[in-house]
């Protein structure tokens, strides 16, 4: 297993001091087309702390669930990593666990179907899909689909999965759970279904939670109700989470950290309380720009800033962002890439209006 | 379920005297009888028949009663479990229709069977692999399967059997075992007869099963619930087998009821160049010569067998899918 820990130790890590669960580098996804490559993802790089939960926005189309699905290394073909590292840092030694895994692993190195990767998904690293309904299979029941989760990576007797999942739907505040897990997906309300599916992704006790927009596809109050209990259950289970959405409001209630893409790459990240109030990067400043308050607005959107996204087999030379930056620089973002450094310390930030702080390394090459 | 199953039974009888009504209506429809076309027969042959006897041989049969009496007249037979007898064979019509029926519906079994065990399991690879090279086998294999017309596969099979392996495989016994009492030696014997039919008649929905499946199975592989089974961590082998496959059958499994009445009518040139013994040959024959009471019987037969297989079709997809079962 790869052991590079000592060469990443040079990374910014400005959240905490102790090592990250997971850090992605320089990761780049693309899909060969025929029309053109798409750079679905192209150059991100982040860190998620032992039990934080970093959220995660953008526009539509700018990459995010590509990246969770190169974490999970289920991006379908043919979609391929060409570049970079992700380096989960599994439980250590001696903790309580059901980890298989040791040690500080590059998933890029595994092969996607291998033991290695599927010991590490769903065990370590569990998936939240948007869509709950679809997500189930509706020919089985909950209940099937959830043990099945259990027992793939538990050596548990069909009786005793079967008690910890009823145990986790009602944890995750399913009422009368003993009936609800024999029952089809179909035949639950959304919200159910959704505490059904986190249940699923809980059931194995996983240090990495990504739920890729959790609450899209539900109701205003009973998205309340799931944030709210993600908000709880990332103390009980003690797990990170990687949280996407387009809302804003969300990821000021949920995260701890930002990240926020565009066009595959990685305009700015920090920790919340910095992003959003002292936004450095023109594309952050815009998204905030177009709500009013976050406070007052928590229900908005991301709004659409002026002009659109380029498509994504052209994007533009230089930084991605200047057909749209107020602060465009003429003859400096059209030519060279921006590059992520961090900036007072607290944000990282990918602008030519900001230069390197010396004093804190660079770890991006 | 079980209440949609008692629904379906009680529905049956209704549903077969409608049918033999109609069965009746159609046998009758072709102007003149069963004997105009005898007296046309021996006319052509050389030999005649006088008018009076023509009528001695009307009374006999029946057939200068009304057409409604007639019908009362067959009905009740039926009902007592006679199907009547054959006009131009003189032999009761349970004693045509039962052997060739047995045949019938086991060349069904088989070519059924022949066609699962290679379509399914070939749809599965090929979507597997789209666009790869056993994607294009299959590919290849389903358009010549669904282009040839099967009586022609049929004699390119015959002509090799005789001419590559020396033997003949026409019918579906060997020509000791043609008139023999059923013991274990004549099925062995048909067994080893029935697998070329089964094979030509089949090949055709194999080739179409398989695209079906294949086409059914693409569309599943990018449903959500394919990823989270997935990103559980599932083997993919595994996780293909119990969520999508499972599903993209799902939409064939009512198609299965269909087997048994598409036997019944669709062989029917194989089952004549090949000299198969089943229902087909004997249908045709009997409504050529109108000989009413024979093919009443076997259209109603044919009737009955597709009910039987709606109803199989129904009761398959209501186990098979729990959103028909507990919605239905
Ligand atoms: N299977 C695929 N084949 C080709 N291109 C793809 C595929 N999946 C994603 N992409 C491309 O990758 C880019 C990023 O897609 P992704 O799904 O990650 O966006 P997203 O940020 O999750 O958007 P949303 O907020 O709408 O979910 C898009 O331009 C998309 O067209
Ligand atoms: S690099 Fe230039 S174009 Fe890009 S965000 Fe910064 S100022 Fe705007
Ligand atoms: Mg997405």
């Amino acid at each position: 297993m790869g052991n590079k820990t000592d060469k990443e130790g040079a990374m910014v890590t400005l959240e905490g001091g102790g090592e990250p669960l997971l850090s992605v580098r320089n990761l780049k996804v693309h899909f060969p087309m025929d029309e053109g490559r798409v750079r679905a993802v192209d150059g991100v790089s982040f860190d998620v702390q032992p039990g934080q939960v970093v959220g995660i926005v953008g526009e539509s189309g700018c990459g995010k669930s590509v990246t969770m699905k190169a974490i999970l290394r289920i991006v379908e073909p043919p979609g391929r990593i060409v570049e970079g590292q992700i380096m989960y840092h599994s439980r250590a030694s001696g903790e309580a666990g059901t980890s298989k895994v040791r040690g500080t692993i590059d998933l890029v190195g595994l092969a996607p179907n291998g033991k290695e990767m599927r010991d590490i998904r769903g065990a370590e690293i569990a998936l939240i899909p948007q869509e709950p309904m679809a997500a189930f299979s509706p020919v089985h029941t909950v209940g099937n689909q959830v043990i099945e989760a259990i027992r793939l990576h538990r050596d548990l007797s069909k009786s005793a999965a079967r008690q910890l999942a009823v145990d986790t739907f009602r944890d995750v505040g399913i009422s009368m759970p003993e009936q609800r897990i024999d029952s089809y997906s179909w035949q639950m309300s959304g919200g159910l279904r959704q505490r059904a599916m986190i249940a699923m992704a809980l059931a194995a006790n996983p240090r990495l939670l990504i739920a890729d927009e959790p609450t899209t596809a539900i109701d205003v109050t009973t998205q309340a109700q799931i944030l709210r209990l993600l908000r709880k259950l990332r103390f009980e289970y003690n797990s990170a989470i990687i949280f996407i959405t387009h809302d804003l409001g969300v990821i000021a209630q949920m995260a701890d950290y930002v990240v926020v893409m565009y066009l595959g790459k990685v305009m700015a990240q920090g920790p919340v309380d910095d992003l959003f109030h002292n936004p450095l990067h023109p594309y952050t400043q815009a998204l905030l720009r177009s709500i009013p308050s976050v406070q007052s607005a928590p229900r908005v959107k991301l709004p659409t800033i002026s002009g659109s996204i380029p498509h994504a087999f052209n994007r533009p030379k230089g930084c991605p962002f200047h057909p749209r930056c107020t602060s465009f620089m003429p003859g400096v973002c059209d030519r060279d890439e921006p590059e992520l450094k961090a900036v007072d310390g607290r944000q990282l930030v990918s602008c030519f209006l900001f230069r390197d702080t010396p004093e804190v390394a660079n770890g991006q090459a | 379920m079980l209440r949609f199953i008692m629904q379906r039974v009680l529905l049956m009888p209704v549903l077969l005297v409608v049918f033999s009504v109609i069965v009746f209506a159609l046998v009758q429809a072709p102007p003149g009888d069963f004997l105009t076309s005898y007296a046309a027969t021996l006319a052509s042959s050389g030999s005649s028949i006088g008018e009076t006897e023509l009528q001695a041989l009307r009374q006999t049969y029946g057939l200068d009663k009304p057409i409604y009496v007639q019908y009362l007249y067959w009905m009740g037979n039926l009902l007592r479990g006679d199907l009547g007898l054959s006009l131009e064979y003189q032999r009761p019509n349970a004693e045509l229709i039962g052997e060739r029926l047995v045949l019938t519906l086991a060349l069904a079994a088989f070519s059924f069977i022949f066609t699962w065990i290679i379509a399914i399991p070939a749809g599965i690879l090929s979507a597997r692999h789209q666009h790869g090279p056993i994607d294009y086998f299959f590919t290849f294999f389903n358009y010549i399967g669904v282009a040839i017309p099967n009586f022609m596969l049929a004699l390119i099979l015959m002509w090799l059997g005789f001419s590559v392996l020396g033997i003949s495989v026409t019918g579906l016994f060997s020509p000791e075992f043609e008139q023999a009492p059923w013991n274990l030696a004549r099925v062995a014997d048909l067994m080893k007869h029935m697998w070329l039919p089964a094979i030509v008649i089949g090949i055709s929905g194999t080739a179409r099963l398989t695209r079906v499946m294949r086409a059914n199975l693409l569309d599943e592989l990018n449903k959500l619930y394919v990823v989270t089974a997935r990103a559980k961590g599932m083997s993919e082998w595994k996780l293909v087998l119990k969520y999508p496959v499972r599903l993209a059958i799902n939409p064939l499994i009512s198609t299965i009821g269909w087997y048994l009445p598409q036997l019944f009518s669709g062989s029917l040139i194989v089952a004549t160049v090949m000299n198969l013994p089943n229902i087909g040959p004997l249908l045709l024959r009997s409504l050529i010569s109108q000989d009413m009471y024979l093919a009443g019987s076997l259209l109603l037969i044919y009737a009955f067998l597709t009910i039987i297989g709606t109803l199989l079709s129904d009761i398959l997809l209501a186990l098979a899918d729990p959103r028909i079962r507990m919605r239905g």
